[in-house]
């Protein structure tokens, strides 16, 4: 069974300057017990696709086209907020970016873990000993006492991994990490990395992971999907895209990619030209301006092609290419 | 929910006493506050105008309201310990019942102005821009009568009395209350952790319970302490000008208002219902003042 999957999301936001297509057919799957990487660059529309999971877009946002299918059963862009209340947190939660603002400065740990326990229906001391548990599952240290200390207390890692802790807590069916290694510097990305492989073990939860960290990517996930300018460009697993890219941006992407360098250089190499402005959106592929390959094809509307099991890319040589890697 | 919650680990802990952080962040609170000179100079004087009120009627044997004519203007004596008034009422008494008056108004009208205030700060500060802008604008309309003629139009209608003044003291106090917590509220509700609490399914009425409140709460009582010598002396000069109690009920106002036209002949009677309004004014700023700092979470494991 897929966890999440999503079929044909658009989103759209109204603006002063006119609408902006922010999302456009947006279709991946998470399915049960994977980790799937969403990658792309900044303003991709990463953070509106979890707002939208979440039922959480601002007010200038609206889903026009396209479900949002949670664990078969419930289409998120149809439950009313109440619904969507009771999934959030138990079924589907989060982590965010900055470890530093996710806690409440003001409320001890411990008071937090309690808190966020409201649904469970246990005792205080169940709810604590449960904290407790959870802070040991991340390694926190001395995590008896640690429930009695202030946020400002704890290094970003481990404030990140008392959040993790928090996230997982009820043991939800799918989590979607924003970018949680992002503010860690590269010591602490590899152990909370490395943690959250263990605890999806554990506890057999679906995630989605976002990054715009290819290394990352490869290292955690099972599969990826590549997002340009609110489209889904390619999408399979992490083996197929990574080493049989078929979509010119996921090449130039991985050719980005500082650890793939084997040759010195001063000038790292970079992608020339910036995402479209979301309000024209180009009538053919979005990626064509900035594209080398460009071609005269490349000014129709682009499907989606398969290229294997569970591979796909938005580009119409993505057939044609098939061996130029390999 | 609670069927999916089978332990994730084998980790089994004692469970940890639920209720004990926030004893001893009290706890603590109170010691660092002891340490604080200025602190512990205000609580003596807050204590001691608290026991003055409290035991008045074990402190003095007069009756702050008897007349006497015939002891009239008596100067400080044994018996008199503040001397008479120029009716004859022992000075001491009024000076100690005048305490219960202040005290009952400024704890009762901060309190329903904390109130008032904290909803309304919430309500303007979470709710909808078009209600937010309404409030505003009603709170700076309100905020811009002087309290002097605010306290005369209310009078002119029901009349001088002890609930005149709470009232006026309300009305006085409840738009500062609500525009600091509608600022707190608006800074707050977009940090990251409101985010991730919404995030987590909390409901507004549960971000507004557990995220918002403890985190503009505090700042607000202890400003509402700093404001406790502003409320008795709205007391004060209401009943100075006629405005707050009648008389005979002794207050410091009036007490001071008595004295005023004595000032050249008696002054030890306006001594008398002068130096409570200072000396309490004193203690609650000095003690609100640290505990501002004392309890300031950032402040906090210093």
């Amino acid at each position: 069974m897929t966890t999440l999957s999503v079929t044909g999301l658009n989103v759209w936001f109204s603006t002063e300057e006119g609408p902006l297509h922010a999302l456009k057919d947006v279709s991946f799957d998470v399915p049960e017990r994977r980790i799937v990487g969403i990658v792309g660059e900044s303003g991709c529309g990463k953070s509106t696709l979890i707002n939208a999971i979440l039922g959480l877009l601002a007010d200038n946002g609206e889903i026009r086209g396209g479900e949002i299918l949670f664990e078969g059963a419930h289409d998120l862009t149809t439950l009313g907020p109440r619904e969507m209340r009771d999934l959030r947190g138990p079924r589907i939660s989060t982590v965010f970016q900055d470890p530093m603002g996710a806690l409440n400065p003001v409320l001890s740990v411990g008071q937090q873990m309690i808190n966020i326990q409201y649904r469970s229906g246990q005792s205080k001391a169940e709810k604590a000993a449960r904290a407790v548990e959870m802070l040991k599952l991340v390694r926190i240290p001395d995590a008896d006492s640690a429930l009695e200390r202030y946020p400002h207390q704890f290094s970003g890692g481990m404030k990140q991994r008392i959040a993790i802790a928090m996230a997982l807590m009820m043991e939800p069916a799918l989590l979607i990490a924003d970018e949680p290694t992002t503010a860690l510097d590269a010591t602490l990305e590899v152990t909370t990395i490395e943690l959250l492989q263990d605890l999806q073990a554990q506890i057999g939860c679906s995630v989605m992971f976002i990054s715009h960290h290819l290394g990352v990517i490869a290292e955690l996930c099972d599969d990826v999907v590549v997002m340009y300018a609110g489209e889904v460009v390619e999408r399979g697993s992490v083996r197929d895209v990574f080493h049989d890219p078929r979509h010119p941006y996921t090449r130039r992407l991985l050719e980005c990619d500082p650890a793939r360098q084997t040759e010195r250089t001063r000038v790292l190499p970079t992608i020339p030209g910036e995402i479209p402005d979301l309000r024209h959106r180009p009538e053919g592929c979005v990626f064509a301006p900035r594209c080398l390959e460009r071609h005269a094809g490349c000014e129709a509307p682009q499907a989606e092609l398969r290229v294997a099991d569970g591979h796909s890319a938005r580009c119409n040589l993505a057939l044609a290419a098939a061996g130029v890697e390999a | 929910m609670s069927e999916h919650w089978t332990p994730v680990s084998e980790a089994v802990s004692s469970p940890p006493a639920a209720s004990r952080p926030a004893q001893s962040e009290l706890w603590k609170g109170v010691r660092r506050l002891l340490r604080e000179p200025l602190g512990v100079f205000g609580l003596t004087l807050v204590l001691l105008v608290i026991f003055g009120a409290v035991f008045a009627d074990l402190l003095t044997g007069w009756d702050p309201t008897r007349i006497n004519p015939r002891d009239r203007f008596l100067d400080p004596s044994g018996a008199h310990l503040l001397g008479t008034d120029q009716l004859g009422r022992d000075l001491f008494a009024r000076v100690l019942h005048g305490g219960r008056i202040a005290l009952y108004v400024a704890l009762v009208s901060t309190a329903i102005s904390l109130a008032i205030g904290i909803v309304l700060g919430l309500i303007a500060g979470y709710g909808p821009r078009w209600l937010d802008n309404l409030m505003i604008l009603v709170f700076d309309a309100t905020k811009s009568f002087p309290t002097v003629m605010l306290a005369l139009a209310l009078v002119t209608i029901v009349g001088p009395s002890l609930t005149a003044v709470i009232v006026v003291v309300i009305i006085v106090n409840v738009p500062g209350y609500a525009r600091i917590i509608r600022t707190q509220t608006i800074a707050i509700k977009t940090s990251e952790f409101v985010t991730a609490a919404q995030s987590m399914g909390a409901s507004n009425a549960r971000i507004l319970r557990v995220h918002i409140m403890p985190n503009v709460i505090g700042p607000l009582v202890i400003l509402a302490s700093m404001d406790i010598p502003v409320v008795i002396a709205i007391e004060a000069g209401m009943s100075f000008l006629g405005l707050g109690v009648r008389p005979p009920t002794p207050s410091w106002g009036s007490i001071l208002n008595d004295g005023f036209s004595q000032i050249r002949d008696t002054p030890w009677i306006a001594i008398a219902g002068g130096l409570p309004i200072i000396v309490t004014t004193l203690g609650f700023t000095f003690l609100g003042e640290t505990l501002r700092d004392v309890f300031d979470p950032r402040l906090k494991g210093r």
